[in-house]
């Protein structure tokens, strides 16, 4: 007994903030985070799309998200089927490799990209947003989609072979439909791991600004709270939806979608 | 006779790469170790080689001269203070999340029915994924001098409790929001996830078999949670606090949203390279994390901790 109760316990506490900002979206309190709110409108909604900043972040991001997770697609795909049944010299290293965007701090990996950027005179630009956020996202593609052929039969390929089709028919009519659903749920936790993503984009971004960009700034310099809360409810809505669909895409093996965040 | 058809150019190519699977092994992985390898590694690399220059403090320019300068001003009592301040930081958020996370694994994995532990699971790898941000945004509306927290307080009458609390030196402040109790339980709530996940996953690997075996020999459920199930799921405790360590170590947000005007490491280098412009500085900084977590990771996988990951 004591133990569910520790459990709700924790399970509200880990809850219960995302429930709030939901609840503060409709507030009709305009300056303050006075609690309980007031009274409840939704005309927030409207005014926070009606902002061009918010938009132009909101387009930024999307695009930025869609680039990198077709990048971390095709380069997690190539090094999990690399990975998947060869045994080579440094193939720990490589696993290691690709876990370490993600395992160091993202300061790091960020200040590293931004010095490197000056070093070689680049200037920021979307696609240097761009390196940056397929740089992390590679892992996760790369953890689903090896997750996935770990448990597919060798023998399907080579049947494949033995009825007379090339590597690349085999890949298009065989692999390609069995990693499928797991090569989309990789896809998605990228998707939204892009979308969410702050820390290396301040290193990257220059001038431009992301929605997370955005939000950073309303929270050190804040101008209209409304705004920031309906947008808030917006990145939770745009990172949930693929993360559930990763989820079900991915449910018998329910490791897959959580790991190597 | 029959003669048979010139293979396709497709074919062939397919047919020289089953041939040579050390050329296929080599053109699936160059595209991926390139983009780590140059980019990433490169960064790192680049990083690494500017924390031995150092700034020249008359011209304020990067001297590019191979030196321990920079290093040596590591060792300054201010900067000593920012990184002790974020050792205890990660050290405490490290041992609060274990103990918060082990009741909420082990109820997942022993007691929980298949479909409460899928929901269960999926309650707790939500917060992990949805919106770093703005579940930070989320707790500066909580803890804000006009939000929910004072306004339970006041409701509860207890309002004389949080000032209390609040007028604690050192971790009390003006709010919860400007004190390192908030701090605090934001690292807390951010990173509890990445621990309660690899509880689960060492718990999982306890096998029944065993627990009733120390129950048969007569031993009472305490004495089997003490020297049976605790030292195996042990390995499991040690690979979240790797995630709850390091990530504390690294934030700069949190701190900086949440929280006194005292800088944590991560605020440290994102004002020594932007502000400050002291990227070998900023460079050697880093450096003191990447040095931290490599030899918390050699102690952990002598812990078997990566077998929880």
């Amino acid at each position: 007994m004591p133990l569910r109760i520790a459990t709700i316990g924790g399970l509200l506490f880990l809850h219960v903030p995302l429930f709030i900002i939901i609840l503060y979206a409709f507030s009709a309190e305009e300056r303050s985070f006075v609690f309980p709110p007031p009274g409840f409108t939704t005309r927030w909604f409207a005014v926070a799309l009606e902002r061009e900043d918010v938009r132009r972040a909101l387009l930024l991001s999307l695009q930025v998200a869609v680039v990198a997770t077709a990048a971390a697609m095709v380069l997690g795909t190539l090094a999990a089927a690399a990975v998947w049944r060869t045994r080579f010299f440094g193939r720990e290293a490589i696993s290691l490799l690709l876990i370490l965007p993600i395992a160091l701090p993202g300061i790091i990996t960020g200040i590293a990209l931004r010095s490197a950027l000056n070093l070689m005179d680049i200037p920021f630009s979307f696609w240097t947003i761009v390196i940056g956020h397929a740089t992390f996202c590679i892992v996760v593609v790369y953890n689903n989609v090896l997750a996935r052929l770990r448990r597919s039969a060798p023998a399907l390929i080579e049947a494949s072979m033995d009825l007379g089709a090339n590597g690349f028919q085999t890949f298009r009519y065989i692999v390609l439909p069995h990693i499928a659903t797991a090569l989309l749920a990789g896809g998605m936790l990228a998707f939204a791991l892009s979308f969410d993503e702050v820390i290396v984009t301040t290193f990257t971004a220059g001038q431009q600004s992301t929605l997370p960009i955005w939000m950073l700034s309303e929270l050190i310099r804040p101008r209209q709270r409304p705004v920031t809360n309906v947008v808030a409810v917006f990145v939770i809505a745009v990172t949930l939806i693929p993360i559930l669909a990763a989820f079900y895409l991915t449910r018998d093996t329910h490791e897959a979608a959580g790991g190597g965040r | 006779m029959t003669t048979l058809a010139a293979p396709s150019p497709l074919q062939r190519i397919s047919t020289a790469l089953y041939l040579r699977p050390r050329i296929l092994l080599f053109l699936l992985l160059a595209p991926p170790l390139i983009w780590l390898g140059v980019i990433y590694l490169g960064s790192l690399f680049a990083l690494l080689l500017q924390s031995f220059f150092y700034i020249d403090e008359f011209a304020g320019t990067i001297v590019h001269d191979f030196s321990l300068r920079t290093y040596g001003e590591l060792f300054t009592r201010a900067n000593f203070d920012i990184f002790l301040r974020t050792a205890v930081m990660a050290a405490v958020v490290t041992v609060a999340a274990a103990i918060v996370a082990f009741p909420i694994a082990y109820y997942m994995v022993r007691y929980a029915s298949l479909k409460t532990k899928a929901l269960l699971y999926l309650a707790v790898m939500l917060p992990l994924w949805s919106s770093y941000l703005v579940r930070v945004y989320a707790w500066k509306l909580i803890l804000a001098k006009e939000g929910i927290v004072t306004w339970i307080a006041e409701q509860t009458h207890l309002a004389w409790l949080l000032d209390s609390i609040l007028a604690i030196p050192v971790i009390g402040g003006p709010s919860l929001s400007i004190s390192y109790i908030g701090t605090f339980l934001v690292f807390l709530y951010i990173w509890l996830p990445f621990m309660i996940l690899p509880i689960v996953a060492a718990l999982e690997r306890v096998p029944a078999s065993l627990v009733e075996a120390s129950a048969d020999l007569g031993a009472h459920p305490g004495a089997t949670f003490r020297r049976v199930i605790l030292p195996l799921a042990l390995p499991g405790v040690v690979a979240g606090s790797i995630f709850t360590f390091s990530l504390t170590l690294g934030d700069y947000i949190i701190p900086g949203i949440i929280g006194n005007s005292r800088p944590f490491i991560g605020q440290a280098v994102y004002q020594l390279q932007g502000t400050a412009g002291n990227i070998p500085l900023a460079a050697a900084f880093t450096v003191v994390p990447i040095a931290v977590m490599s030899v918390y990771l050699m102690i952990a996988k002598r812990a078997g901790a990566f077998d929880a990951l």
